[in-house]
């Protein structure tokens, strides 16, 4: 009676999601209720959780909670730590969720919300959730070794440096798209600008609290820095009503861009008590605040979806980045589907805390899908808006003008109304000077979430404290991937410069520390500054090729785990890892080589190049933009071949990958594996 | 009543303890319960609150640890 109750409950739960995900589906024009994306999306997430991570834990992984795993093997109270699962899944979901689930599905929302939310959901269950699970087994097996270790070992030599190289490159692409989502999402804002400023003494003060008076103690410091955050966003309004304070904070982008610049040179040369990690103890509860918050906002507003199913821009079109549906859908919503960056957590400090090999099953798989959920969230409030806003926000000035009335008449040729009038009271009700030509879809995803926030508390008097909590929330956890990521970076290019002299590789040297600060932070600045003076906005280059690297790091990760399985024995089961492997590929070799290669010179950087060269050549472009035109085309150059290095890179990685396979399978190999010997674990049941 | 009280009492705690683990708060703690569980004489001298605090920051912030 018991099994029969059970079966009956998740057959309702499966006919739930299909029912849901056929009316996200199949609805055309009429209005749709936001709580049909959240039945489709949880059921999904249910569905697939109960079955298809219970099939791949015990069929293709085969987990085994007999044995120890190197938590317990390797206890050393500091690394090594036996954690609880629910505890390990809130640390782990923490360190995956960045501002790339939220930015993404904003982006990609110009497509119309079908095409992004269906690929939030099955991207997640099929490939995302499967590369963190398994590529977390994959390092507990190993002690906690690394995806550039593994890599090394388990496919070749030229695999480690590989994976190396390509991380070093998607961080310092990432940086910089970030960085240029902040840069947009303040420029002219002189309230979000002095919030997100004061978060730097805020936490420096937090930093000298758990260093010196009261060691360690985070909540503590972390109660006291989130009360004096929250007093900043609304205190911003008075600096906002100040002429002469909002003179002080209104910066131009450029300025910003420099002033971010600055910033994580500082935060990767001073010690990391003081300013890093501080301010990534505030970030992690506020952005964990804000989702919950966010969460509870749909589901007690349950708003109406205003994009439709499927825009126009689906051919490639589109005013926010150009390229058609596929490939570039895929690539705009990495985190929240697949995301290579997420391999290095899961090889990184998790498999080092997990109790029990059982719980990767909970902690990889599940919290990707925590993250993804988080994505459809972000789609949500990008599609509540009125599609002519989110168009004239996400717009660049040289698409739609840089007056409301132009944007207007752009935008409603377009087929989306929209009215200048709308877009001067909504700047006024968030307290902004405007909102137009916000690239970046940080300010887009704040309008959303605002408009949520607002409906449930405060009304519209709250629109502008609601919108920039969201500006504060966004920027403050993208400027800690930036500060976190700058250090890392730094570390990795000390890494390597080593090689050609020692000293330089001494991590705690203090020239080496400021010389390789500045090397790093001179590569993702020229890359932030290139988007900041792009006239197309720097979104329409920089996340396509963010989204490149991420994704080839995701089919590097895949590689190897491809590779893992083989050696295992399971060739079965293989299809598990292959396929969303054979799926990255195929979308970023397209991607890769229509950024390099399209005729279309919005697309196309060699195109695009060849168009600013042409103008030149005729005469088109005035002389006072002569040099500016030539750094463009310099700029645009550049971008194709780092997108082709990158995609050649994981093609000589696929190509030693096949000729490893093709050695196992035809037996002229013996599959060695390096996994860590059997210790039978000494927990007891319950642990 | 008092089964409620003693229900409630007994989540807050549970989700006190895991907000502590959480967020590092309750990490010092797991340490000198782990040096406690292996023999006192076998490894290096325990390290204080504050040194504790300041390398376990300096070896997270080393490598990959927030995701995009």
């Amino acid at each position: 009676m018991k099994r029969l109750l059970k079966v009956l409950l998740w057959v309702a739960v499966a006919l739930a999601g299909a029912v849901a995900l056929a009316a996200i589906a199949f609805a055309r024009g009429e209005p749709l209720n936001a709580t049909w994306f959240i039945v489709a999306a949880v059921c999904t997430y249910l569905v697939a959780y109960r079955f298809y991570s219970a099939f791949l834990a015990a069929r293709v992984l085969a987990l085994d909670n007999q044995r120890a795993t190197p938590a317990e093997r390797l206890d050393d109270g500091r690394d090594f730590v036996p954690t609880n699962k629910w505890v390990l899944m809130g640390h782990h979901f923490a360190a995956i969720a960045g501002p790339g689930p939220l930015v993404g599905p904003t982006l990609a929302a110009q497509f119309g919300y079908l095409p992004g939310t269906l690929w939030l959901i099955a991207g997640a269950v099929l490939g995302g959730c499967v590369q963190d699970f398994v590529i977390l087994f994959c390092s507990i097996r190993r002690n906690g070794k690394s995806l550039g270790q593994m890599a090394r070992e388990e496919v070749s030599r030229r695999g480690g440096m590989i994976a190396l190289l390509a991380v070093l490159a998607i961080m310092v692409i990432l940086l910089a798209v970030v960085g240029l989502v902040v840069v947009n999402a303040l420029k002219a804002s002189p309230w979000g600008t002095f919030t997100l400023a004061m978060t730097i003494p805020i936490a420096m003060l937090m930093g000298l609290y758990m260093r010196f008076w009261r060691p360690g103690k985070v909540l503590e410091a972390s109660a006291i820095g989130v009360a004096l955050v929250l007093f900043a966003v609304v205190a911003g309004q008075w600096v906002n009503a100040s002429p002469s304070w909002a003179r002080v904070f209104t910066l131009s982008a450029p300025a910003l861009a420099l002033a971010i610049i600055l910033y994580g040179y500082a935060a990767s040369a001073l010690p990391v008590w003081l300013l890093l990690a501080p301010r990534d103890y505030l970030s992690a509860f506020i952005k964990v605040g804000a989702v919950w918050a966010l969460a509870a906002g749909i589901l007690i507003v349950r708003p109406t979806v205003e994009m439709p199913a499927l825009t126009r821009f689906i051919d490639g079109t589109g005013p926010v980045f150009a390229g058609k549906v596929f490939p570039f859908c895929f690539i705009t919503i990495a985190c929240g589907a697949v995301s290579g960056f997420h391999a290095l957590i899961s090889s990184g400090t998790t498999p080092k805390m997990i109790t029990r090999e059982g719980h990767a099953r909970l902690v990889g798989y599940g919290s990707m899908l925590m993250e993804s959920f988080v994505g459809v969230m972000a789609m949500v409030a990008a599609c509540a808006l009125s599609p002519g806003i989110y168009f004239a926000i996400n717009s660049p000035a040289a698409i739609v003008g840089q007056t409301a009335e132009a944007a207007a008449v752009t935008i409603t040729s377009w087929g989306y109304p929209l009215q200048a009038s709308t877009m001067h009271e909504l700047a006024r009700q968030v307290g902004e000077q405007t909102l137009l030509n916000r690239t970046g879809g940080a300010p887009s995803l704040a309008v959303g979430m605002a408009h949520i926030f607002s409906r449930t508390l405060g009304g519209d008097r709250l629109l502008g404290i609601w919108y920039h909590f969201a500006i504060m929330f966004e920027a403050l956890f993208i400027l800690t991937v930036l500060d976190a990521g700058t250090r890392v970076g730094r570390f990795m290019v000390q890494e390597l410069l080593a090689h050609v002299w020692k000293p330089l590789g001494r991590t705690g040297w203090y020239p080496s520390i400021l010389l390789n600060s500045a090397v790093i932070v001179a590569a993702w600045g020229y890359f932030l500054l290139q988007g900041v003076l792009d006239p197309l906005g720097g979104i329409n280059s920089l996340w396509p090729l963010f989204g490149i690297a991420n994704q080839l790091l995701a089919a590097v990760a895949l590689v190897v785990a491809t590779t893992i399985l083989l050696k295992m024995g399971r060739l079965r089961w293989l299809w598990v890892t292959l396929v969303p492997m054979v799926w990255l590929v195929t979308v970023t070799m397209t991607a890769s080589y229509q950024k390099i290669f399209h005729v279309n010179p919005r697309i196309g950087f060699l195109a695009g190049a060849n168009d600013l060269a042409q103008q030149l050549q005729s005469g088109a472009i005035p002389a006072e933009r002569i040099a500016e035109t030539g750094r463009q085309i310099f700029n645009f150059r550049l971008d194709a071949a780092v997108t082709g290095v990158l995609a050649a890179m994981v093609l000589v990685l696929l190509v030693e990958a096949l000729h490893e396979w093709y050695r196992i399978l035809s037996k002229r190999k013996v599959p060695v594996q390096h996994e860590a010997p059997y210790v039978v674990t000494r927990l007891a049941e319950g642990d | 009543m008092r089964a409620f009280g003693t229900f409630f009492d007994r989540n807050i705690r549970a989700a006190w303890w895991a907000l502590r683990q959480w967020s590092g708060d309750a990490a010092y703690e797991n340490y000198l319960r782990s040096a406690a569980r292996k023999a006192p004489a076998a490894g290096p001298p325990l390290l204080s609150q504050a040194e504790f605090y300041r390398q376990g920051l300096e070896r997270k912030y080393s490598q990959v640890s927030r995701c995009c």
